[in-house]
């Protein structure tokens, strides 16, 4: 059978057999848990602590009054010992609450399961995406309710939910799909009622037939639910691919994803959601892969927002070998980080420690004009033409060669037989694009 | 819990790249030469292996002294090089004077490569100017064919068909094989199949140009066979006679003076078929493979400029 798909892409070795079969364990919960004021797109939160308090856990400890954010809250119970500017996955250095944990997992008063879910209204459920801190969970961190906020005139009639996991080694959504099925339909369920939709979509890699398979007995009885099998190529889990795989529907540039009637969402932030409506815990933990090369024994685990990547590669045996990269994320697009002193993160799907690349060479080579990243690229631009106008500063030229349609998903990176560091002449290109509007 | 911390590397996505680099792309090329660097040692024996040697070290040496004097560097300089000499060696009679072999080398390599600015620049395929430059300064000397069988002087099977004069056609058998007059690359059909099979099988061509090229030349010799009487054998020895195989499965198809896109590349195949049929039947020589190609090399920019793809979401807005 044909699976659906998107136009372009590469084959990537998924790696995924080193932990997609190992049921998700939970992590230890570390004696002090670092909670970064960002972990989302948009305004930092100011905190609602000082060093001193006594915090519960699911407690708020942290949010904006800017729309676009979410608040913060306590993974653990404790004491705040002070606000530190810590290195953040991310790739930046943001201000963290430091909590002392009394390991008494006291519980906020404020964590309270709704009394009657079946009864919110679609202006209730949104609330409560707000104050659960709930952000996309596959990595961009984007805040939900901003998605789930009605616009006027626009109507959503499919929600789909993300279950690709496209970057190799990441096993953590593939898990959470075995292990949380109904949690997630559940969290899908609120998500369409939350704007009147009606038809939900649970987008699958055809790599995982067995979470496919639960996901199916899961959606079984609900006939506006469906599971979709897509083909295995990198990036499937891309928004604007996946929606083109579910739908047939192209997303016009510039344009967001509700302007074709779609949101899509990680299957974690689903359960998330469920979470949050029945049970009225926040975003405090998360499924995170740890694995790689460097790592001695890859694992997934379910771990407290805020714990030190250097707990986890401890839990998984320590380090294997030499290791080159510390990647926060998929090797794909991932950031590597400058040392595994740093906290998980509403956005932290995995940990990969990566040996140094044998094949790799250390120089750029002249293009070829081989073409490969022309047939790699899933927005269907000319990535080598658009670095030869970076390289002479041609921002005009690349905008209107349409570089700013660029997801950055590297797919010609890995593709380019030459070495050429494209995806960061393209980066360079729309950042001179983006400053000039600004100005 | 990083015991080397020291050594840890902090860079941008991605951190995974494909293991194929120019490198060995160009080894890949050179594996998919042998069948028919084989065949031709085979069929020519010595004439061919001093041509061949001939043309590779010294598009070697002359690949060095252009990096250095023009303050280049190529990490691929031996093998490119190695495969620009190979290459043009094949496009060459077995008796072609050796001192004639070297000059068309050198031109290759400096004029049509480096003067153009080095690997990743040049307009037309190297090898092949090479090929035009020796054809156009010493035309008897690049049509004198032997017989690989009884050493004696022959017209090829294309001038044969061409003049219609009184020789005998070698057989489909042998043509597939190799074992008639040409040059010394091209005779074995089936050599250069294995080689292009392999090319494609390692994804180092797109089957487009090879594609639409072959598929060209024979669509348009299956209706001139048709109107003239012959049967379907008409068609097939097209393919596998000359330098047909060689130039749309190793030159036609080169990353550097090929379209990029892929409607282009289709463009491009059916160009230089029609016009090596045109050339066959219509035209001066018996043979236009190598003149096919660099003509439509001359178009390659304009055909990339016109066919760029549709951006992804470039699209009638739905709202």
């Amino acid at each position: 059978m044909k699976r659906a798909t998107f136009k372009g892409g590469i084959h990537l070795d998924g790696h995924k057999e080193l932990t997609s079969n190992l049921p998700t364990v939970v992590a230890p919960v570390p004696d002090r848990v670092y909670i970064p004021l960002s972990q989302h797109i948009g305004a930092p939160c100011v905190p609602l602590v000082v060093a001193g308090d006594e915090v519960k856990k699911g407690q708020k400890i942290g949010m904006a009054k800017a729309f676009v954010s979410a608040p913060i809250h306590a993974s653990v119970s404790g004491k705040v010992i002070g606000i530190e500017v810590m290195e953040h996955p991310g790739g930046s250095f943001v201000p963290c609450i430091i909590i002392e944990n009394d390991h008494q997992e006291t519980w906020a008063e404020t964590v309270q399961p709704a009394a009657d879910p079946a009864a919110l209204t679609p202006e209730e459920l949104c609330a409560i995406l707000l104050e659960a801190g709930i952000v996309g969970q596959g990595g961009a961190t984007f805040p939900t309710h901003v998605k789930y906020a009605p616009v006027e005139g626009k109507k959503i009639d499919t929600v789909i939910l993300n279950g690709v996991e496209c970057e190799p080694y990441l096993t953590a959504d593939h898990r959470l799909m075995l292990e949380r099925a109904e949690r997630i339909v559940a969290g899908l369920g609120y998500m369409l009622r939350s704007i009147s939709c009606t038809q939900g979509v649970i987008a699958i890699e055809e790599n995982k037939m067995d979470a496919v398979a639960v996901m199916k007995k899961a959606v079984a009885g609900q006939p506006n639910l469906r599971v979709v099998v897509l083909k295995d190529k990198y990036p499937q889990g891309s928004e604007k691919q996946l929606i083109y795989a579910c739908t047939g529907k192209e997303l016009p540039v510039g344009e967001l994803p509700l302007s074709v009637g779609v949101i899509v969402n990680n299957v974690g932030t689903a359960a998330a959601f469920a979470d949050a409506v029945e049970l009225g815990i926040p975003l405090i933990e998360r499924y995170v892969t740890v694995s790689g090369p460097g790592i001695c024994h890859p694992a997934n685990y379910l771990v407290r927002i805020g714990t030190l990547f250097s707990e986890l590669i401890k839990a998984s045996g320590g380090c294997c070998g030499e290791v080159e990269k510390i990647i926060a994320g998929g090797p794909m697009m991932g950031n590597t980080v400058f040392s595994d002193e740093l906290p998980v993160v509403k956005g932290t799907s995995g940990i990969v420690l990566l040996h140094k690349e044998p094949h790799r060479a250390q120089k750029e080579y002249p293009c070829v004009r081989c073409a490969k990243c022309i047939d790699a690229c899933p927005a269907f631009l000319e990535p080598t033409s658009l670095a030869r106008l970076a390289k002479r500063s041609a921002w005009e030229e690349a905008e209107k060669s349409d570089v700013m349609s660029c997801i950055e998903c590297s797919s010609c990176v890995y593709a380019c037989p030459a070495q050429i560091p494209l995806i960061q002449y393209i980066r360079r290109a729309k950042q001179a694009i983006l400053a000039a509007k600004a100005r | 819990m990083i015991p080397q911390k020291d050594l840890i590397v902090v860079t941008s996505a991605p951190h995974l790249h494909s293991p194929d680099n120019v490198p060995t792309a160009m080894r890949d090329v050179l594996i998919a030469l042998t069948p028919a660097l084989l065949a031709a040692l085979y069929f020519f024996r010595l004439p061919a292996l001093l041509v061949i040697l001939v043309c590779v070290i010294s598009a070697y040496a002359a690949e060095i002294v252009c990096l250095k004097i023009m303050k280049r560097e190529s990490p691929t300089r031996e093998s490119s090089a190695i495969i620009t000499g190979l290459l043009l060696a094949f496009c060459l009679p077995p008796s072609l004077p050796l001192w004639m072999a070297v000059l068309g080398t050198l031109f290759a390599i400096v004029v049509a490569k480096h003067l153009f600015g080095g690997l990743g620049q040049n307009i037309f395929n190297p090898a092949l100017i090479g090929r035009a430059f020796l054809l156009a300064s010493f035309p008897v000397a690049m049509t004198n064919w032997t017989n690989p069988l009884d050493g004696l002087t022959t017209a090829s099977p294309l001038g044969i068909m061409k003049e219609a004069g009184g020789e005998v056609l070698p057989p489909l058998g042998e043509i597939f094989l190799g074992s008639v007059s040409g040059s010394i690359g091209e005779t074995s059909a089936l050599a250069l199949l294995l080689g292009g099979a392999y090319l494609l099988y390692r994804r180092q061509i797109d089957w487009r140009i090879p594609g639409t090229f072959l598929g060209t030349v024979f669509l348009l010799t299956a209706v001139i066979g048709g109107i003239k009487g012959e049967g379907l054998w008409y068609p097939v020895y097209h393919l596998c006679a000359g330098g047909l195989l060689l130039g749309a499965f190793f030159m036609a198809t080169d990353w550097v003076t090929s379209p990029v896109t892929k409607l282009g590349r289709i463009l491009f195949g059916i160009g230089c078929g029609l016009l090596v049929v045109l050339i066959r039947t219509k035209g001066g020589y018996p043979e236009g493979v190598a003149y096919s190609i660099l003509l439509m090399n001359v178009v390659t920019p304009l055909l990339d400029r016109y066919t760029k793809a549709r951006v992804f979401g470039r699209v009638k807005s739905h709202a």
